[in-house]
């Protein structure tokens, strides 16, 4: 149940972060998405995110900086295991799932579905 | 001193915008990102959970399964509709989690069908989830090779 409530609260504090963004500064969801990955990787490297994964699990992992942590801590890992080519190949290869799952639903679903007429 | 007059003339119009301009939003905006935020991560967790106590998997794999789950159902509401109804309210609370990111690939791809399925399908999948992986990639690759020079 803890998990639950712990995921929440860091999820939830992670997103109003980015709606002050939004709001607050003339930043666009754009901006605000590769500002957030950016940021889960550089915190990542820094030691910062990986206590944040461990206290609110999926509420640190699924919004976007949590996608620039499985990116640094893939590089990381790669260097650990095979030198300076996992530099390259670490990061993606973490991440590969989601990316291609990215793609390969977001493909899909785009040719299954038609825009609905915006009410 | 016609100048001086004109610039305290906008200033106080700044000031009378300032003050009539609504104000309400942060709050509303923010009480809403937060619960809709916590609530897709909150599933998150629960299907994490099930994932790892019933097909007994170890942590990680549970996490890459979870986020593939997140995604396809993402992109599933997004093409029935549904996920930009939810954004319509939530702001950040739908656009920073990862279904936001599969959001972004699905909503402009459907959109520009017409254009064909080369140019329009699939080059506009990446019209925003192409600067996202640009800047993470790249980002984790210097972050790597800082690593390789004086972390080990």
């Amino acid at each position: 149940m803890e998990s639950y409530v712990n995921a929440f609260i860091i999820g939830g504090l992670i997103c109003v972060i980015g709606q002050l963004l939004m709001d607050g500064t003339k930043l666009t969801p754009s901006h605000v998405l590769v500002l957030f990955v950016t940021s889960g990787v550089i915190l990542t490297a820094l030691g910062l995110y990986e206590p944040l994964v461990k206290f609110g699990g999926s509420g640190a992992t699924i919004p976007l900086p949590g996608f620039g942590y499985a990116l640094a801590k893939g590089a990381f890992k790669g260097v650990k295991e095979s030198g300076l080519i996992g530099a390259f190949t670490g990061g993606v290869q973490a991440t590969s799932g989601g990316i291609t799952a990215a793609i390969a639903f977001g493909y899909l679903m785009a040719i299954i579905f038609s825009p609905k007429t915006k009410p | 001193m016609p100048k001086k007059n004109q610039s305290t003339q906008n200033k106080k119009y700044q000031e009378y915008v300032e003050k009539t301009s609504p104000k309400p939003t942060y709050m509303k905006n923010c009480t809403w990102a937060f619960f809709v935020g916590g609530l897709i991560c909150t599933f998150g967790q629960f299907v994490h959970n099930q994932i790892e106590s019933r097909m007994n998997l170890t942590h990680l794999e549970a996490t890459n399964i979870t986020t593939l789950i997140m995604v396809f159902l993402g992109a599933l509401l997004t093409g029935l509709g549904l996920y930009d109804l939810i954004g319509k309210r939530a702001g950040a609370g739908s656009i920073v989690p990862i279904t936001g990111f599969a959001n972004s690939i699905v909503s402009p791809a459907m959109e520009f069908k017409r254009e064909g399925f080369i140019f329009g399908v699939a080059a506009r999948m990446f019209s925003l989830a192409g600067p996202v992986l640009v800047y993470g990639i790249t980002s984790s690759v210097i972050v790597g090779l800082i690593y390789y020079v004086i972390g080990r």
